[in-house]
């Protein structure tokens, strides 16, 4: 098939290495570019102008990549014509090529203002590498700047321009900078600073010509100022370039309309990038583009179940020495939000944020922007800050004292520079920065090559992580996902795309197909490999027992003797006189030495030998018991409460909708454990709210509770919905694991799944989606029948007896 | 251990008895030694104990020529009997023979 990307830019060639990556060779790919270079870093062109960066630096792609993967790149060719019905392009040069698919990344166009004069030599637009060269050419001979256009791109350009000698003047129609961006107060903070830099400012500036007799000699304002100039930037906005869409007859609004699955209102056509609009919201920052192109990727890869979700996304501003940050609402429009406000003129420190009840939707930092991205994370969790809401504008330092809780990873800011980051390699927080700012690294791999901080141990990731992030702003969201091991460079959310897309169906498929360096895998793919595959193609892929860690292959937990525990299941807790006389008379006749009672209710027997395992089992299966699966990345426990039945302030029968619970869960494969819990009401004697689903049964029926933890890290659940029935409890706990199992990594317990994800995320994929819930709840109950099987029965009776084999003796 | 002549081979039984990918363990004097096969069909024989805290290697998942102890992940190389780095330490190796699909142990 003949995939035509038209556009060379950041979003269309990210969706293609990401194509690459997961279906190799699955297209025939041809690349129009309209520029004459090879794929580069837009973002950056602000940093070769200001002379810190040079055109070679900001490369992503060289034309020895697109050789390597098979991508014919025609570059200085821009893309004129698209036929939709005869299913081909048409370039500048009259070349024609036909297509099976079209992603059409080309990008936006700098807006110009109806206003005389912008056809005069010395004016110009900053968009692309032409222009940042003509800027440059100008500077080396011209000496007064005029830029028109006070937002992020014209106060880069300003700054570029000052920093090559010429003096520079700031015509912005808004009475302050930035206002897309920042609010008032950090509008004139900013003014002010860059004012000390030599800049000058004319603000409620409408420009009603640009004049010049053979060439461009000022610029003036409606109001009559006059402001001379020998070089005039254009750099008011950008719009999304739709005229090729337009000429096809494809729909468009302000962008090129796309649904969550990346497509136009042509199936064959995909856009990402500037400019698409979806859902009546168009982009000009980069993060939202690296999720497009991943979401458009795995769409033509062929997972039909991609979907773009919005992230809240922030700016940064790059100009050495101001620091500036922004996300979500500038202020406060609802009569439920407010503001809270820090701000310090006299050292130039400000920081706002907007709440809406007792959550962050919005945040404006100025000179002190360290809890930027505490902030975002905060506004992604949708996280109730309720219990620290008066110290949140003083930093997240400040703020987790109070929770007694002291997280160092985001200090990085106030770190010295010769603090130890990375204990196992001896890196000093100094050596960081000075490489990343020396060899202009931008991923954590690449310091991990270059200073080997975090490449052991891996504990102090978040700081170096952090430490990255601040040094390169903005950049790091460029990052790609850790790979899932030494075997592969994909992570894991590219592997289970491409076993779902790319049909794979045994590990030895997977790896051959994916590219695996080592045939066997390894200790840590192996075990991700077969639960994934075991979640894609229930009934169809044999479970391997050799990429099972050892309690997940013999089916109880090994101890530090070498010796293993046995935990039989005790349905929501609830156990008779004749299970614990089983229980009992097995321990008895067996020399169990420990007989513990679980935190999840039910009872563990320690110190069995693993050849006495199969005889244990019988023994406890005539009494009817089966295994608790108490060993596996699996569900454990329900626990519960007596509930209405004995209790009296139970509301429901939390024991009965426990065990029902259990009934329908028991036996299911998941990233990791899964424990769930339900309490009779809101004393929650059942601790539901630290468990991965909790149900709180209250008068009106049940608050379905999701992602709580009481591991190492204790996290409590968020609220996900409250359902009026027993019937729906079930639908909502089934298709919530479904969930988890199709989507989190391996090992990734819900906990760190929820708030990677996002309770929006899950609310909109589980609560508004009706449909999509009942979807997953059926997949879920699918793949159930394959595991509700007894696997100690089935070993009790012959299965595996080569592993249960008593110790040879030889010699 | 004493009475076992050191030069002596020892038949341990058929080498398919041993699934690939697995281990199979056998008491020899006082201790347990553990029998790997890859899945490339090579046989190695280690002391079935981790130099860390002594987890039995013979339950471990096997991967190339390794092997990861089951209680803390140690990854443990079957032709030498090293952990890789970055963990330091060594599970003794013992001399090994593939006679006529048979396997022969015998003491270092």
């Amino acid at each position: 098939m003949n995939l035509v990307v038209v556009g060379n830019g950041m979003a269309g060639m990210r969706a293609v290495e990401e194509l690459v990556a997961l279906a190799p060779g699955r297209y025939r790919i041809t690349v129009f570019g309209a520029e004459p270079y090879t794929n580069y870093n837009r973002i950056a062109l602000s940093s070769v102008l200001a002379g810190d960066k040079s055109l070679d630096d900001i490369v992503i792609n060289t034309r020895a990549w697109y050789e390597d993967n098979g991508i014919e790149l025609i570059t200085g060719d821009a893309v004129t014509k698209l036929d939709p019905t005869a299913k081909t392009v048409t370039a500048a040069s009259g070349r024609t090529i036909s297509y099976d698919k079209l992603l059409l990344a080309v990008g936006s166009k700098p807006i110009a203002p109806p206003i005389p004069g912008l056809h005069l030599p010395g004016v110009r637009a900053f968009r692309d590498v032409a222009d940042v060269e003509a800027m440059i050419d100008a500077a080396g001979h011209e000496q007064r700047a005029v830029v028109i256009g006070g937002g992020l791109l014209g106060l880069e350009a300003a700054w570029g321009l000052k920093r090559r000698g010429m003096s520079v003047a700031v015509v912005h129609l808004m009475p302050t900078l930035m206002e897309r961006q920042v609010d008032a107060p950090a509008g004139q903070l900013l003014q002010r600073d860059l004012d000390s830099r030599g800049i000058a400012f004319f603000t409620n500036g409408q420009t009603e010509e640009i004049y010049g007799a053979d060439r461009v000699e000022g610029v003036r304002l409606a109001d009559g100022r006059d402001v001379p100039a020998d070089f005039v930037v254009l750099a008011i906005g950008i719009r999304p370039n739709i005229d090729l869409a337009k000429q096809a007859g494809l729909d468009i609004n302000r962008g090129v309309v796309v649904g969550d699955d990346m497509r136009t209102s042509d199936p064959s056509i995909y856009a990402v990038g500037e400019c698409i609009e979806h859902n009546g919201q168009t982009f000009g920052l980069v993060a939202p583009l690296w999720e497009q192109a991943k979401i458009c990727a795995a769409r033509l890869a062929g997972d039909e179940a991609a979907a773009y979700v919005p992230q809240p996304v922030f700016t940064s501003l790059k100009i050495t020495g101001i620091d500036v940050f922004s996300v979500g609402a500038l202020t406060a429009a609802d009569t439920d939000d407010d503001e809270i406000t820090l701000h310090d003129a006299k050292r130039g420190k400000y920081k706002k944020l907007v709440m809406r009840g007792d959550r962050v939707i919005g945040a404006v930092l100025y000179g002190d922007v360290a809890d930027g991205t505490w902030y975002v994370q905060l506004m992604r969790q949708g996280k109730d800050v309720g219990d620290i809401r008066d110290r949140l504008i003083f930093g997240r330092t400040f703020a987790e004292q109070a929770l007694g809780r002291n997280e160092p990873e985001m200090d990085v800011a106030a770190m010295p520079d010769g603090e130890q980051v990375c204990g196992c390699n001896g890196v000093t927080k100094g050596k960081i920065c000075n490489t990343i700012a020396a060899k202009g690294l931008t991923t954590l791999d690449d310091v991990r090559a270059h200073t080997k901080a975090s490449a052991s141990c891996g504990q102090c990731t978040p700081i170096v992580r952090a430490i990255l992030a601040q040094a390169v702003g903005g950049a790091q969201s460029a990052e790609k996902p850790p790979a899932m091991c030494g075997c592969t460079a994909l992570g894991h959310d590219a592997v289970r795309a491409a076993i779902v897309a790319r049909g794979l169906k045994t590990q030895a498929d997977a790896r051959r197909a994916l590219g695996w360096t080592n045939p066997d895998g390894c200790q840590k793919c192996r075990p991700a490999l077969n639960y994934y595959l075991l979640c894609a193609w229930p009934g169809e892929y044999r479970d391997d027992a050799r990429s099972r860690f050892v309690n997940e292959r013999v089916h109880a937990n090994i101890q530090k003797d070498g010796t293993y525990s046995v935990v039989p299941r005790m349905w929501g807790g609830i156990t008779t006189p004749d299970e614990l006389r089983a229980i009992a008379d097995t321990a008895d006749k067996h020399g169990i030495p420990t007989v513990k009672v679980t935190g999840g209710q039910r009872i563990d027997m320690l110190g069995a030998r693993k050849d006495q395992l199969p005889a244990i089992w019988a023994d406890l299966n005539k009494a009817g018991l089966v295994s608790g699966h108490a060993y596996g990345k699996a569900l454990r426990t329900v626990k519960t409460c007596v509930g209405s039945e004995w209790c009296r302030f139970g509301t429901q029968d939390s024991t009965g909708l426990g065990i029902k619970i259990e009934k329908m869960c028991w036996g299911c494969y998941t990233p990791h454990k899964v424990k769930l819990a339900v309490s009779g009401c809101p004393r929650n004697c059942a601790e539901a709210t630290i468990k991965d689903l909790g149900v709180v049964c209250v008068e009106a029926g049940y608050d379905i509770m999701v992602g709580g933890n009481g591991g190492v890290t204790v996290r409590v659940t968020d609220k996900l919905v409250r359902v009026a029935t027993e019937a729906e409890v079930l639908e909502y706990v089934g298709a919530f694991l479904q969930l988890y199992r199709e989507e989190a990594h391996y090992l990734e317990r819900t906990a760190p799944w929820v708030e990677r994800r996002g309770l929006d995320y899950l609310k909109r994929l589980l609560v508004d989606d009706a449909e999509n819930r009942r979807r997953l709840y059926e997949r879920f109950l699918y793949s159930q029948q394959f595991w509700q099987n007894d696997p100690w029965a089935e070993r009790a009776a012959g299965t595996d007896a080569h592993e249960y084999a008593a110790l040879e003796t030889v010699g | 251990m004493g009475a076992i002549m050191a030069d002596a081979w020892i038949d341990i039984g058929a080498a398919d008895d041993i699934p690939r990918l697995r281990a199979k363990k056998f008491r020899l004097g006082d201790e347990t030694v553990a029998v790997f096969r890859t899945s490339a069909d090579e046989y190695f024989a280690l002391l079935d104990r981790c130099p860390h805290k002594g987890g039995p290697l013979s339950e471990g998942i096997v991967a190339g020529r390794t092997v990861a102890c089951p209680l803390h992940g140690w990854v443990i190389a079957l032709d030498s009997g090293e952990a890789v780095a970055p963990d330091e330490g060594c599970a003794p190796t013992l001399p090994l023979r593939l006679v006529e699909g048979r396997l022969h142990l015998r003491w270092p």
